[in-house]
């Protein structure tokens, strides 16, 4: 594959290959609602089956830790969406300190998950290995109390794998930003790993939900 | 077999895609699509060989009616893991990895596909998925049969489930990539005047399939992701032990399983779509119906699903309405089906061997098509559920349908890839020792599953025998027509003769290139001011009157 400037020479025009490319995003983001999509109506399953249970599980998250980091995944967003509005102008140095500042933020998120996570593990809710739930002793709430704890741990761990990848997608964003390789004339890659990144927040916005605000009031 | 003595002598182009470059390198690197194209037709013909072993094992075994070469333990294996060679790792990358990849840049006059890293990137998933299921194959098997049902998968199967369960899984992105990387090559990378209403039906065929791929194949993914981490770490998702739901598995994986039938057949019918006017020598009938009917497919496709689950206890209501709709995706299938026959109304046809496999495939298609509608219907599925009937059906499908497509695209577009003919005679022989032998080992069954033989067992009432040892009989002639294009094909890349940019004649855009192509396919870049399938009108074809007797096909054996 040959390549002149920015061209790859498959491609006739710029505008060929960014009209790809973003098309070619959509469809990974489509397959990627699909994906979610199987664990959601896991979800949604169980919760309609067992509701009085999930509630009492839901409870035991942290709101305080949950909502700091919907407030950070979201502020994340913005700093992305701001990098691509600097690539589009041309703003050369505002794109890496916005693409540094979302890197942090999402750095942020997944250091407080993991400060959840260990809570977690502290007390003992988490199926597979030892498990206890203060609420009912019996063996079915105990069950059920694990298939919420493994719904909670399948649903945000497949999220914080998407972060771990979108982190990635930044520190490789933010090397070839310091090269100025970002211009109003060629920025896909800065618009694209951003529509990632918006989508792995929106997944956030409907997990947060769902996992944490089960009835509470 | 004709004598057509004034045929130009053809020669092979200087430079061509397969000796650009030399070395292992310039192959297992390489972004060109039709090289992908040819290192996946390597591996899905591997994986068809390893399936294939183990359905000549199974035949050989109920030729007894005590079952006569494994204990029925080994018998759940056998059947379990030729059904997960063949579906995903052969049936399901066959048409749209090998034919899909060599071919949607050619017909629609682009240098390659839109991501040509990615495209070499999902040959490679596809080998790691393989390497996963071939591991779980020697170490220990793999019994659930191929639809890991819940909690027999998830709990109490001792066979190596999680390697074959995390293959399929990996396997599942080479599909969604592959998928990805046809859609937007469709929309962005089309030649100056390739409109979508002059795209080959074979592009409208690959581009519903790629619409399955990138919708279905998420969903399995994530299922069977869920089965994995509930039997390493003892979860509950869908054990009805610890309150999961099994049925919910069941919904989820024939949510892709239905429509991944369509990812077989479909790509076959736009083969067949391609064969047909070619060899009547007269422009497809209903174009914009056979192209709104690839798509109408992939949409209801997804709508059916629940019609393998009648017997589960769903509500009578849901039973209903599954088993109206997959009636409707009759409709579509039978337009197609009625627009190939009048294309052959009146048409000049000649019965080379592509043609062959082609009417083989409407032949078949109709019987596994109509023998689908006994079991949509409700009172007639709680008969024949679970029984031969079934199996008879799905592989009048996927091997009378899918597999009969893909040979006979392998004959129609192998001067183009090889840039060579195969010898003519010889492969019309092997396409009706094929069509015999097909019949031969599934019509039978149809009479087993009727008579109520229930499937996946390993023994069966005496009475039953007769027709089992026809299926077997059947079984080792379809392995000769299986075996003979594979020798006569090989054979051909060496000593067949040259084919020339145009052998058949047809119209599409790939045949306006050398054969092999050049590695950029085009020498210019095409502009496409005909519309297709336009064989009355093509003068640059000699097929401008349809009076005057038209050219006849070049052959290996002229």
């Amino acid at each position: 594959m040959h390549r002149t400037g920015e061209l790859y020479g498959h491609f006739q025009t710029m505008e060929q290959q960014k009209d790809s490319a973003t098309l070619g995003m959509w469809i990974f983001l489509s397959t990627e609602i699909l994906f979610f999509g199987g664990l959601f109506l896991t979800y949604t399953v169980n919760r309609h089956t067992y509701a009085a249970i999930f509630a009492e599980c839901s409870k035991s998250l942290d709101l305080k830790l949950g909502g700091f980091n919907t407030v950070v995944l979201i502020a994340s967003s913005l700093t992305m969406a701001m990098s691509v509005w600097s690539a589009q102008v041309g703003k050369k140095k505002l794109v890496t300190l916005f693409l540094i500042l979302t890197l942090f933020l999402g750095c942020v998120f997944l250091g407080v998950k993991a400060i959840e996570y260990h809570a977690k593990y502290v007390e003992h809710h988490i199926p597979g290995l030892p498990f206890e739930f203060e609420v009912g002793s019996d063996v079915a709430t105990n069950a059920h109390a694990q298939l919420f704890f493994s719904l909670y741990f399948g649903m945000t761990g497949l999220h914080a794998t998407h972060m771990v990848v979108g982190a990635g997608l930044l520190v490789w964003l933010i090397r070839q930003s310091l090269k100025g390789r970002f211009t109003p004339e060629y920025n896909t890659p800065v618009e694209n790993i951003g529509l990632y990144w918006h989508f792995v927040d929106i997944v956030w916005i409907y997990l947060f939900p769902l996992l944490y605000l089960i009835d509470r009031h | 077999m004709s004598t057509s003595s004034t045929a130009p002598v053809q020669t092979l182009p200087r430079e061509h895609y397969l000796n650009a470059t030399y070395g292992i390198r310039s192959w297992l690197l390489t972004t060109d699509h039709k090289r992908i194209a040819l290192l996946y037709l390597a591996s899905v013909t591997f994986f068809f060989f390893v399936g294939g072993i183990f359905a000549t094992m199974i035949r050989i075994h109920l030729l007894t009616p005590t079952g006569y070469l494994v204990t029925p333990e080994n018998y759940n294996k056998l059947f379990t893991m030729h059904g997960v060679a063949m579906i995903f790792f052969f049936l399901i990358p066959s048409i749209p990895a090998v034919m899909g990849n060599f071919l949607v840049p050619m017909m629609i006059g682009a240098k390659d596909v839109a991501f040509p890293r990615i495209n070499l990137l999902s040959w490679y998933i596809y080998l790691i998925g393989g390497c996963f299921v071939l591991y779980s194959f020697s170490t220990g098997g793999l019994d659930t049969g191929w639809t890991f049902y819940t909690p027999l998968s998830s709990v109490y199967s001792n066979s190596a489930v999680t390697p074959a369960v995390m293959g399929i899984f990996i396997n599942g992105f080479s599909s969604i990539l592959t998928g990805m990387n046809f859609v937007v090559t469709i929309h962005t990378m089309r030649a100056p005047g390739m409109t979508w209403f002059r795209l080959p039906l074979f592009i409208w065929a690959q581009y519903a399939t790629s619409i399955i791929f990138i919708l279905g194949t998420p969903v399995i993914a994530i299922t069977l992701l869920l089965v994995g981490l509930e039997r390493m770490f003892h979860l509950g998702f869908f054990n009805p032990a610890l309150g999961g739901d099994p049925i919910l598995f069941q919904h989820l994986f024939w949510f892709y399983s239905h429509p991944a039938v369509y990812i077989m057949v479909l790509p076959a019918m736009g083969v067949v779509s391609e064969i047909i006017p070619t060899f009547a020598r007269k422009p497809i009938f209903g174009y914009s119906f056979i192209a709104g009917s690839s798509i109408a497919i992939a949409v209801i496709g997804f709508l059916v699903w629940a019609h393998h689950m009648f017997l589960t206890g769903q509500s009578t209501y849901s039973a209903l309405a599954f088993s109206l709709l997959s009636y409707l995706v009759a409709i579509p299938s039978a337009i197609k089906v009625f627009n190939w026959a009048s294309t052959l109304y009146k048409g000049s046809i000649s019965y080379d061997t592509p043609m062959l496999y082609a009417l083989g495939f409407i032949g078949l298609f109709l019987i596994g098509g109509l023998t689908g509608l006994f079991l949509a219907c409700l009172g007639l599925d709680i008969h024949i559920h679970d029984t031969y009937f079934v199996v008879a059906h799905f592989h009048y499908i996927m091997v009378g349908g899918a597999v009969m497509g893909y040979v006979g695209g392998l004959h129609f577009w192998w001067p183009k890839i090889t840039g060579k003919l195969y010898p003519e005679f010889l492969a019309r022989v092997a396409a009706v020792i094929l069509f015999i032998g097909f019949n031969l080992t599934f019509f039978p069954q149809f009479i087993l599953g009727y008579l109520g033989m229930p499937r996946r067992y390993h023994n069966y009432p005496p009475e039953f025998q007769v027709l089992n040892v026809m299926s077997t009989a059947g079984a080792s002639i379809l392995a000769l027509g299986y075996l003979l294009p594979m020798i006569y094909l090989t054979w051909s890349m060496r000593y067949g003769k040259v084919a020339g940019p145009n052998p058949w004649p047809a119209t599409g855009l790939e045949w306006r290139t050398d054969s092999p192509p050049p590695a950029d396919n085009f020498h210019v870049t095409p502009e496409v001011d005909w519309e297709p399938y336009d064989y009355n009108n093509r003068p640059d074809l000699g097929l401008a009157a349809p009076l005057a007797p038209s050219p006849a096909p070049a052959h290996g054996d002229d």
